[in-house]
């Protein structure tokens, strides 16, 4: 079986080498234009990642070639920060790959491009992919209009990392549950003229304050879409919360590049609490000492009134339009959905899994640090569906950082916040009440 | 008649090609700059509108932009003078009579200009990384404390600066040479007769028939610096907390990573008309300093 | 100050600079022979421990460094060739050649050199979108086919060719093409082979052209695939360095050959008329 793929890829290989070779001696515009494009293994199925997974998932395939000899995966890995360029311009020139990972804050601007392939009918055919086994908002981050246009691959919420330690010195027996606790033990935990702080929020990461914003009862766009929602009473409460924990010196206002190393400070007790990801388990232990891995723990967010949200962050899977092996495609996103599979990639890497029964496995079941992320997941607010979004959430960003300095009041941020949000989402408005034209494809 | 028309086929494929692939796109781009050109319009080109000047407009109300042209100005203003005075310095000593072995240090001192930026500067990045780099280790010894140089917003884009002037000044210390070896001989004996002192020699010989050399070598740098944009692509990705975004870096970032080509033009055209009005000044000043010397 | 210290200061300064030249590439150099996480240590190396090749190995069989090179290489011929012979053809003709309009037709093109390249980048990329070029060798060459810079190298260089040749060959009865074939070009070779150097090392030094056009892995020139790289494995600094060099040594021993032409050239071009 394995002779079938080494004959199937190494001759043509060859074969481009001489082409390569013919065009150089050629030297000559309408032969480069020729040789422009690689021939096309028939089996050859080309899958970009994002990031760190790529490593991981090259571990992942020789198994799943083993599975579907007919099929070879060719992995091209794309750096975090080069990643949306590369996917544009790639729709752009019409060279997307057959599949890719797709953060899903990233979904709604790739099927406003109508790049990438409804998946309704193979999820109706699947025996493997099966909705309800999802947590229920890392799955709708993947519906737009209706339609559904990736399978969720991992989740990345955020929760808080805490010390449990400091927490008990200072006399609190158990996390706290909803912002009034929350508040009372930062403020316990706060000595700014010691260099202490209850919790580090870096004041250019959107991310915090977007997950407590997602706690808001009001949505965050309005209309469809079409309008900010800050001038909310829920955002405007977030907001308040956010700000007041800078103003009392329970945060240190600093940015992440002036906050260095947070894991070593961590550890020193700098900061009692952490807002961040699933990335800082792994972080976490091995960066700090044996002898401190009992004292940190992790929890999921304090809402206004209880055990509140987060955000539906993470990966999907998804297939372009322009695939010419579509099958292929969703025959390995179905066995990267698998529960082992998704297990082992989690032992790789600590992705978290966005399915229940991939819980199941031993290395996430049995870690109690793992299961405060389990419980979020059951608690999480997908972002607004919106292609503007991120360029909103820094907006979003910006204008809480001027707050935080002292330059806004907290109506006058929203207020702000929202004018240029509707100045973001003009284009989509005019769309939308143009919809003739947004539909002539 | 027949000669024009044998002169029009030597020029057509070179004309051709500069006006398909500079020319057309230029007017283009101008064109571009007044659309509301998006990921919308990428989708469906019925999305684009006419927006006039409205993205020059947003643009100069967006903070970024003008943090943005104020890192440029920055590495223009202390890049060019660093690398034109150390590219004179070097030309100077290589044009002294005393220096032994001229042509291996002409080579050792160009080298850096042949190499590509790119390499160059992921050799940088990890000469200057905070703990391991060379020159940190160096500095420690003279008792100076590990400096953060491409992490600190203070110090990312000095470092810059000092790599930009390390990669190119070969290139106008050999223009410089040429000029230098240029001055008759006889003018610095007729004043050294006269007992002037080398900085006097420097001061009322060297610099005055470099002058037009200076001019065009300063003009070339400012135009070149301007276009900053691989050097803090490769060593900071235009941060920390965008102390490296250069207005290129911006254009890039505009037009190709967030698709907004008609905002990313508008960028494009800004620059191309600071790039004009400064050269266009140090025209203008240099001709009213001939009139002022003569 | 006396002859003997002005001496040992001017030597001492040009050695102190030819150091801090140089120092980066042997220091390249040297980091990539070494054994992956060996530079990360203090003090920091000058040498490797025990020189590996694994670096290399690791960069062309895992990393597609080969390809990489290929393309450049590709890439940098297709373009040194093409835009040559354009160039040789446009500049002969402007020095040479009776047209209507032809001082005018100069300036312009001259004057076009103001204009900074980046501003027609983003229509060049939906220009090449539409012909389909994007993501393709073609991409990367095309728009450098012809360049001001060239023509005007060449239209300065060939001025120098006495016309008296040239009537000649015509009153003999020779066409314009073998003019240009068998008299005209043999005496423009020394420009030749400075454009030519000229020509690649700015095509293999590219990087935000290439960048921009080419989306795929398998298309990327060295710039590119390194930038790439760096950024993936931005820890690993001898598999970086064992890249650098790769990318580096090829134009650094392209200019030691040919080291006058390209100094020549330099000159002759800077000297804007």
């Amino acid at each position: 079986m394995n002779r079938h793929r080494l004959s199937g890829t190494l001759p043509k290989r060859s074969v481009f080498r001489v082409l390569l070779a013919v065009c150089v001696l050629a030297g000559n515009s309408i032969v480069l234009g020729s040789c422009a494009k690689a021939p096309a293994d028939d089996h050859q199925l080309i899958l970009w990642t994002i990031g760190r997974e790529g490593e991981a998932i090259i571990k992942l395939l020789p198994d799943f070639e083993r599975l579907h000899p007919d099929i070879h995966v060719k992995v091209q890995q794309l750096p975090l920060t080069a990643a949306h360029q590369k996917l544009l311009t790639a729709f752009a020139g019409n060279s997307t790959p057959d599949l890719t990972q797709l953060g899903n804050t990233w979904l709604p601007e790739m099927v406003a491009l109508n790049a990438l392939e409804p998946l309704q009918s193979q999820v109706d055919h699947s025996g493997v992919v099966k909705r309800d086994d999802y947590f229920p908002s890392i799955w709708s981050t993947n519906i737009i209009d209706g339609t559904l246009y990736g399978v969720p691959w991992y989740v990345d919420t955020r929760i808080l990392f805490y010390r449990t330690d400091l927490l008990k010195q200072a006399g609190f027996d158990k996390p706290p549950q909803d912002w009034v606790q929350w508040r009372t033990m930062l403020g316990a935990l706060s000595n700014p003229t010691q260099h202490r702080y209850g919790i580090l929020l870096p004041t250019n990461e959107y991310e915090p304050l977007m997950a407590l914003a997602l706690q808001s009862p009001e949505p965050l766009l309005r209309d469809g879409g079409r309008y900010g929602n800050f001038e909310s009473a829920g955002f405007k409460r977030v907001l308040t919360f956010y700000v007041d924990t800078f103003k009392l010196h329970q945060a240190p206002a600093i940015t992440n590049v002036e906050a260095g190393n947070p894991w070593s400070e961590f550890g020193r007790g700098v900061y009692a609490f952490y807002l961040s990801g699933p990335w800082n388990m792994g972080e976490f232990r091995s960066r700090l000492p044996a002898a401190e891995q009992g004292d940190w723990s992790t929890m999921p967010l304090p809402g206004e009134n209880g055990p509140g949200a987060s955000v539906a962050g993470g990966s999907s899977l998804v297939i372009f339009r322009t695939s010419t092996h579509k099958q292929a495609a969703w025959t390995l996103i179905e066995y990267l959905s698998q529960p082992t599979v998704q297990q082992r990639l989690y032992d790789l890497l600590g992705d978290m899994p966005p399915r229940r029964s991939s819980w199941e496995g031993a290395s996430l079941r049995d870690d109690p640090k793992a299961q405060a992320f389990r419980e979020q997941m059951e608690r999480m607010k997908p972002t607004p569906p919106v292609p503007e979004w991120e360029r909103i959430a820094t907006e979003m960003q910006l204008v809480a950082a001027q707050a935080i300095a002292g330059e806004l009041t907290i109506d006058q941020a929203t207020a702000k916040l929202d004018q240029r949000a509707d100045t973001i989402l003009e284009k989509r408005r005019w769309m939308l009440d143009h919809p003739q034209r947004s539909d002539a494809r | 008649m027949n000669r024009q028309r044998v002169a029009w086929l030597f020029l057509a494929p070179a004309l051709i090609v500069l006006g398909l692939f500079f020319l057309l796109p230029v007017i283009a781009a101008l064109a571009l700059s007044l659309t509301d050109y998006d990921i919308y319009a990428l989708a469906n080109i019925h999305n684009l509108r006419f927006v006039a000047l409205s993205n020059y407009w947003l643009l100069l109300q967006r903070p970024l932009f003008w943090s943005a042209l104020g890192h440029t100005v920055y590495f223009v203003a202390i890049g060019v003078p660093l690398s034109m005075g150390t590219s004179l310095g070097a030309a100077m000593l290589l044009n002294s009579p005393l220096a032994k072995m001229k042509p291996f240090f002409r080579t050792a001192l160009f080298a850096p200009v042949v190499t590509t930026v790119v390499a160059m500067a992921v050799i940088w990045r990890y000469l200057f990384n905070t703990k391991y780099g060379m020159a940190n280790y160096v500095l420690g010894h003279f008792g100076v404390h590990p400096v953060d140089w491409l992490g600190d917003p203070h110090w990312a884009m000095p470092t810059i600066i000092l790599f930009a002037v390390w990669k190119n000044f070969g290139y106008n210390m050999i223009i410089f040479l040429a000029g230098l070896q240029a001055i008759p001989i006889d003018l610095y004996e007729a004043a050294r007769i006269d007992g002037a002192s080398a900085w006097q020699q420097f001061r009322h010989i060297t610099l005055p028939m470099l002058g037009p050399t200076l001019l065009m070598v300063s003009i070339l740098t400012v135009s070149g610096y301007f276009q900053l944009f691989a050097e803090p692509y490769v060593m900071t990705e235009g941060g920390p907390l965008q102390s490296t975004t250069s207005v290129l870096y911006l254009m890039y970032e505009e037009g190709f990573k967030w698709w907004n080509l008609g905002s990313a033009s508008a960028v494009a055209f800004l620059l191309f008309v600071m790039m004009f009005a400064v050269t266009a000044l140090m025209l203008r000043l240099s001709k009213r300093g001939e009139g002022a010397d003569a | 100050m006396s002859p003997r210290m002005a001496k040992a200061l001017i030597n001492g300064l040009l050695i102190g600079g030819a150091v801090i030249a140089l120092f980066p590439l042997l220091w390249m150099l040297s980091v990539s022979f070494m054994q992956p996480g060996e530079a990360s240590s203090l003090p920091p190396p000058l040498l490797p421990a025990h020189a590996t090749l694994g670096n290399y190995r690791e960069l062309f069989v895992h990393a597609g460094m080969g390809t990489y090179l290929l393309n450049s290489l590709l890439v940098s011929t297709g373009i040194t060739v093409l835009s040559l012979t354009f160039n040789l053809m446009a500049g002969y003709a402007f020095a040479k050649l009776h047209f209507a309009g032809r001082e005018r037709l100069f300036q312009g093109l001259i004057g076009a050199l103001v204009i900074p390249a980046q501003v027609a980048m983003l229509p060049l990329f939906l220009l090449l979108k539409y012909i389909g070029l994007v993501n393709s060798y073609a991409g990367v060459i095309v728009p450098g086919m012809a360049t001001v810079f060239g023509i005007f190298l060449v239209r300065q260089y060939a001025r120098g060719i006495p016309d008296e040749l040239m009537e000649a060959a015509r009153i003999d009865g020779a066409g314009e093409w073998r003019i240009f074939l068998q008299i005209v070009m043999p005496l423009l070779k020394p420009i030749m082979v400075t454009l030519a150097i000229f020509s690649f090392l700015a095509a293999w030094n590219d990087f935000m052209w290439p960048l921009i056009v080419l989306t795929g892995q398998e298309h990327y020139t060295l710039p590119i695939g390194l930038a790439s790289l760096a950024r993936e494995h931005s820890q690993d600094s001898e598999l970086m360095m064992a890249g650098s060099v790769v990318t580096v040594l090829p134009v650094l021993v392209l200019f030691l050959a040919m080291q006058r032409y390209y100094l020549e050239g330099l000159l002759l071009g800077s000297v804007k008329g």
